[in-house]
């Protein structure tokens, strides 16, 4: 499977403030209710952004000088709670291409991985000089560059991080594993035969 | 130095090392609902591949299922949608599902350990981060996502990286009213709902050694909570006599050959840890939680804490939203708080043992007017079982919706639904914003004795005192 290398992501940034960022806000369960991912776009923070009635809440997302925002500028823990998928997928799928957060929660930061979305951490010093910038602003393109493990702009240079292996994963276009499990059958089998099934017995 | 029991399993599923330094790990059973695996069918469909080992898979309908009429086609014909989705992608696999007329359909985290699907030893996996509770035999279990559902169909087998291990010891003996409930949510709060990122927890100490194996699982279901992507207990005697005669378990010469097979995973009494955590049983209140993470909890007798008090300036601004969303004040006691709602049931307390130990407190004692309380058995068998038992009758007695097997008002994506700001009062695991169905609703979290306790009174109550006539 020929796959994109993912090295640099570039654009405006949108702040999404606060700890423990759960998945349930990332995208409320009453979106779950589907078995494609193809109509989540537009459904990533929803009732974060808006009111009953549709209305807007006001939230950075929705605001004029954020539009078209590519890397998400988020707290410690983010995307905790739930496995769900359409967590990333309705954030990748709403154009987001990079989250920058001070940590991720394991599964949220796997399943973004997989999809090919970056999840990389930056201390709460480099997040606030990120989101001051951003908030005085909006306009700043930012790149983030896993090459030099940095988020950067015109103002400042901040470095991120990210464990070597996803890292290396995306910068070779091997995010996406499916291919290289497939490449030991052999030793599957001799592993799938020594472990037992649960079976009805 | 001796190995734990996560890094006995780890290396007994390792296949190799993938390019990029990942682990390639097997996995040994694989658990599918019908949120998260139809996306994972599509793409093996869209790949030409096949499910690799369909006998290492096992499904179930749970989050979607109405529990008051599961009558065909269902009212949501989304939900019939997907359920349909699940029957088809599994009867073209081969795989098993445990449906509705099988009598085994529940909360996939209720019916592998029912079943004795899940065995100690053994790699877990499902796309529901709640695949931690698996790990209470001895396991490691891990929620994962669609596309890992994918991997594992296609090639039984997945790209991970090792975590640490965090030692989680509660030493002592809990005292009368606290649950494995309040012991998980009290260890939430003290390491933080951020606490285990990059660890499991491997609970032990005298007080977890005593435990029942249904207190183990909830303890190691809130694990993720705590951001631990796995909990664990190691396997005793406690976890055999629990698995033996079970459907799926090892009969007559295997099992003795299992139990063995099982000892061995156990950690080594001088196994390294990456850290060591120690809380003493008697600490533990009956503890709920009054905000919007599952780590914002005091002991039933606390006040809300302050925004000022906190340690930081992130915990401040937490518990501003928090409080603001809660519609709560900081300072105010939580006992006597109004509910709206009581919710007994889910992955985390809808099993026999909580239902067990809520009835005789039911017993002769009606629900509060005005309040609405939802029984929600976690499978089908626990249903059976409660109805065997009188069970079901003591709660329908007291004024209680007796309902269907499944995961109902935990995270609500059937009808089960909080209306508007709701406040209520839920044995569940999550308190996030929305959780469960209303944009503005209210979760407080806590053990299913006190819920017993808030659904007579109508009030946030101590267990302890609502039923002093009753040995707790």
């Amino acid at each position: 499977m020929a796959l994109n290398k993912i090295i640099t992501v570039r654009g405006k940034a949108v702040p999404v403030a606060g700890a423990d960022m759960d998945t349930d806000r990332i995208i409320p369960a009453r979106f779950l209710k589907c078995v494609t991912f193809d109509e989540l776009a537009g459904t990533m923070f929803y009732d974060e952004r808006f009111n009953a009635d549709g209305s807007s809440k006001g939230h950075p997302i929705d605001a004029p000088q954020h539009a078209g925002a590519t890397i998400i500028l988020g707290g410690e823990n983010f995307g905790c709670g739930s496995s769900r998928e359409h967590a990333p997928q309705a954030i990748k799928r709403s154009g987001i291409q990079a989250v920058v957060a001070e940590s991720f929660a394991e599964i949220f930061f796997g399943n973004a991985s997989g999809i090919g979305m970056p999840c990389v951490c930056a201390t709460h010093t480099a997040m606030q000089t990120a989101l001051r910038i951003t908030a005085d602003a909006p306009q700043t393109e930012w790149t983030l560059d896993l090459k030099s493990m940095t988020l950067s702009c015109p103002m400042a240079t901040l470095p991120v991080t990210m464990p070597a292996e996803p890292r290396e994963a995306l910068m070779q276009g091997r995010w996406d594993a499916v291919v290289e499990l497939m490449n030991a059958p052999e030793a599957v089998e001799s592993l799938s035969a020594k472990l037992p099934a649960p079976a009805l017995s | 130095m001796g190995k734990t029991l996560y890094k006995k399993v780890w290396e007994a599923h390792t296949v190799g090392t993938l390019p990029d330094g990942r682990t390639q790990l097997f996995i040994a059973t694989h658990f599918v609902h019908e949120v998260t695996s139809p996306q994972a069918f599509a793409m093996l469909r869209e790949l030409k591949l096949p499910v690799l080992h369909p006998e290492r898979t096992f499904a179930t309908v749970d989050h979607i299922i109405p529990t008051d009429n599961q009558a065909e086609p269902l009212a949501d014909p989304r939900a019939q949608t997907m359920l349909n989705a699940l029957r088809e992608n599994t009867a073209a696999a081969g795989i098993r599902m445990f449906d509705l007329p099988t009598g085994y359909q529940g909360i996939v985290h209720s019916i592998g350990p029912e079943l004795g699907i899940t065995q100690p030893g053994m790699t877990i996996v499902c796309g529901d981060s709640h695949t931690a509770t698996h790990g209470a035999v001895g396991s490691i279990a891990m929620g994962i996502g669609t596309t890992q559902v994918r991997d594992v169909l296609a090639t039984q087998t997945l790209a991970m990286l090792p975590l640490k291990v965090r030692n989680v010891r509660v030493e002592g003996t809990l005292r009368p009213g606290v649950t494995a409930k309040d012991v998980a949510l009290y260890i939430i709060g003290k390491l933080g709902a951020d606490g285990g990122l990059g660890y499991a927890y491997e609970f032990g100490g005298s007080a977890i050694e005593n435990m029942e194996m249904d207190g183990r699982f909830t303890l190691c279901n809130l694990a993720i909570e705590g951001a631990a992507r796995c909990g664990y207990v190691n396997p005793d005697e406690k976890t055999f006599a629990y698995l033996k005669g079970r459907p799926y378990a090892p009969k007559g010469e295997a099992w003795e050959a299992a139990v063995e097979r099982w000892k061995s995973f156990a950690s080594d009494a001088d196994a390294e840890y990456d850290d060591v955590v120690i809380f003493n049983a008697e600490d533990i209140e009956p503890t709920v939680t009054w905000g919007i993470s599952p780590d914002m909890s005091i002991g039933i007798n606390g006040c809300i804490p302050a925004p000022e008090d906190a340690a930081d300036n992130e915990t401040r601004k937490a518990r501003i939203t928090a409080l603001e969303y809660m519609k709560l004040q900081a300072g105010q006691p939580i006992k006597g708080l109004p509910v709206d709602v009581v919710f007994i049931g889910s992955c985390t307390n809808g099993r026999i043992s909580d239902f067990r130990a809520v009835a005789p407190l039911l017993k002769g004692r009606k629900v509060a007017a005005g309040i609405t309380a939802l029984a929600v058995p976690g499978s089908q068998m626990t249903a059976m079982q409660c109805e065997a038992e009188g069970i079901a009758d003591i709660f329908r007695e007291a004024g209680f919706e007796w309902r269907l097997a499944g995961c109902s008002m935990c995270l609500a994506m059937n009808p089960d639904k909080l209306k508007g700001d709701q406040i209520c009062a839920s044995t569940s695991n999550r308190n996030f914003k929305g959780r469960q169905g209303s944009p503005t609703g209210r979760t407080l979290l806590m053990s299913p004795l006190m819920a017993a306790a808030a659904a007579v009174t109508g009030t946030v109550a101590d267990p302890r005192e609502v039923f002093a006539s009753t040995n707790l």
